[in-house]
């Protein structure tokens, strides 16, 4: 290698400090948040957007509350709201990372994808800035959510400190599923099929869970998958730090399985980016 | 130390082989046309040589780095233009050219410089902070070029630059890759467009189902194929077969008929009074002759001579792609 880099500064000089490749973790961050800021620039400038990305949850808390409020009681729980409201945010965030795929198929069949990939920047960037982007953006919704779930009666029945723990946990769920999408939506065609793909899971995924309901009533073959489902371990985590219930081992096993899906499929993610093609 | 050294590259995609042993070598200042049809390996050669595929086999030098131990170094030295517009739709021409810089990790200022010299030069001044969406074929084309140059490459590939444009649009797209290469900007260019390698590249490689066929400079590969072409227009088709022995004594090869019958193709001899000559023997023929005209051979005659095959001529715009203001 040193032979290599003799023959090429003398050769061009005048230009080693202009190609020069920057390594190292610094950069792998900074080159990600660029990325991260390609997305997030967007942002305020799709207003429509930006509305449907708030209504959406707006919707879900006034719906769910309203229709199903009144005729859903759960043991343990003086009111179905204190119950139901951390199962809501929980699936809106979750919801949110089907961005994620949906994006990356965008780049891909656009054939900005090559352009990203003969650049010098890490090549990792491109997805992790992506997921980056999409936690903002949850971060956003996520915010609107409870401001109108505090206004229609929801209580931080815990310290704010827990409130505060059971966010950055449902966060951080949100963002290793960003990660499965990521990986949805770099093998998939087309950006249509990623948008299905992302989505379709999502629905099992959120509703056979405590979210909504107690999986106490669920028939027994499907209370023993209920229970397993990490969406359940990680509502019941956050519900029982809003509440200022005891938690258990909840909060342990969301980390642990939020740190999990983001190792496996982080790694599997920028693997196939590296690998991806312009559609 | 050539700009870019490519030698024996190979690259096969399941049972097709895409790349069967290339070489190709791309002198500082100079720009290489890489000429074939759809299919003949162009786009994986440019692939290649831009570290965005890995080859089966063959060594790949750019700027005198080894593409497949140092892809990062190449990357670094490389600005490349695919046959998608690859901008990013939902920013400004501007944030579109500073995002590449910040990617080349220039400081935002100068980033911001550059992108400002580069909007004046290829002339999206006035289009420079509108969204990147509403912008023409011929717009984003330029663009596209310009974030290539922001980072001042070594070597510039452009993978069909005008592919998908509108006559106009490539009229200006020759002439600013002209203006580029006045700059003395290192190219590689890609075209399935005989006349777009004529005019623009100091040398053709022709290259057909994953080899190349043929090298040199435009006269160069003319010249192989010797010899000028006269073509004959007669008034009336059913003199075809007079007029076909009256060519003859003066034909170097085979008289090509028009499906019209009008119109009479010949390799001749080079040299004078080959067309007196030929006139002379239509009219003691008795045949009427409408036109003669001697030409030097094109490249399409050249890609027939070497492939057997005919190739687009025209380079017609995919007008569905074309997006006027």
């Amino acid at each position: 290698m040193s032979t290599t880099t003799t023959t090429v500064s003398a050769a061009t000089s005048s230009t080693s400090t202009r190609h020069a490749v920057p390594t190292g973790p610094v950069w792998i961050v900074r080159d990600a948040w660029t990325e991260a800021l390609r997305h997030l620039r967007i942002i305020p400038r799709n207003i429509e957007l930006l509305i449907f990305a708030t209504v959406q949850p707006i919707m879900f808390v006034v719906l769910f509350v309203y229709v199903f409020g009144g005729s859903i009681e759960v043991p343990g729980f003086d009111s179905y709201n204190q119950y139901l409201l951390p199962g809501i945010f929980a699936q809106s965030v979750v919801f949110g990372s089907a961005f994620t795929g949906v994006g990356l198929a965008e780049d891909l069949q656009k054939g900005l994808i090559d352009r990203l990939r003969s650049l010098p920047m890490a090549q990792s960037a491109v997805v992790v800035g992506r997921t980056i982007s999409d936690l903002c953006r949850n971060m956003l919704t996520f915010s609107v959510m409870l401001v109108v779930a505090l206004a229609i009666g929801f209580r931080f029945e815990g310290t704010m400190l827990e409130a505060g723990a059971a966010t950055l946990l449902l966060l951080l769920f949100s963002y290793a599923l960003s990660w499965v999408q990521a990986l949805m939506g770099l093998s998939v065609k087309s950006v249509e099929a990623a948008n299905s793909a992302g989505f379709i899971w999502m629905f099992p995924l959120t509703f056979v869970s405590s979210a909504f309901v107690d999986p106490a009533t669920m028939p027994d073959w499907l209370e023993p998958i209920a229970d397993a489902n990490p969406f359940t371990v990680v509502t019941n985590a956050a519900r029982s730090l809003y509440n200022g219930l005891p938690v258990g081992n909840d909060v342990w096993l969301s980390l642990a399985w939020s740190v999990g899906i983001i190792a496996v499929f982080s790694t599997l993610s920028i693997r196939k980016f590296k690998r991806a093609t312009a559609a | 130390m050539h700009a870019v050294e490519a030698t024996a590259l190979k690259k096969s995609f399941g049972p097709t082989d895409a790349l069967r042993g290339v070489d190709l070598v791309v002198p500082e200042g100079s720009v290489v046309g890489l000429l074939g049809p759809n299919g003949a390996g162009k786009t994986t050669v440019v692939r290649v040589l831009t570290t965005l595929l890995q080859p089966d086999g063959g060594t790949a030098f750019v700027d005198g780095i080894d593409v497949l131990a140092e892809p990062a170094k190449v990357r670094a030295r490389i600005g490349l233009t695919g046959q998608y517009a690859a901008v990013e739709e939902r920013l400004t021409g501007r944030e579109n050219l500073v995002l590449i810089g910040r990617h080349f990790h220039m400081p935002v200022p100068e980033a911001r410089r550059r992108a400002a010299e580069l909007l004046e030069r290829f002339d999206l001044v006035d289009a420079a902070d509108r969204i990147a969406k509403g912008y023409s074929g011929g717009m984003r084309r330029r663009l596209d070029i310009a974030m290539s140059l922001i980072a001042r490459p070594s070597v510039l590939f452009l993978d069909e630059p005008t592919t998908g444009l509108d006559p106009r649009s490539r009229l200006a797209m020759w002439d600013l890759i002209e203006e580029l290469e006045h700059d003395g900007t290192t190219t590689l260019l890609t075209t399935q467009y005989l006349e777009e390698a004529d005019r623009l590249a100091d040398t053709i490689v022709v290259i057909d189902a994953g080899v190349v066929i043929a090298e040199g400079t435009a006269d160069e590969l003319k010249d192989r194929i010797g010899g000028d072409r006269i073509r004959v227009s007669i008034a009336r088709a059913e003199n075809v077969e007079k007029a076909t022995t009256a060519l003859s004594p003066l034909a170097t090869g085979p008289i090509d008929i028009s499906p019209s019958r009008v119109t009479l193709t010949a390799p001749i001899r080079t040299g004078g009074g080959v067309v007196p000559g030929a006139i002379r023997a239509l009219d003691e023929n008795g045949v009427d002759v409408v036109d003669v005209e001697v030409r030097r051979p094109t490249l399409d005659d050249v890609f027939l001579a070497l492939t057997g095959k005919v190739t687009d001529t025209d380079p017609t715009p995919n007008l569905q792609e074309v997006r006027e203001q």
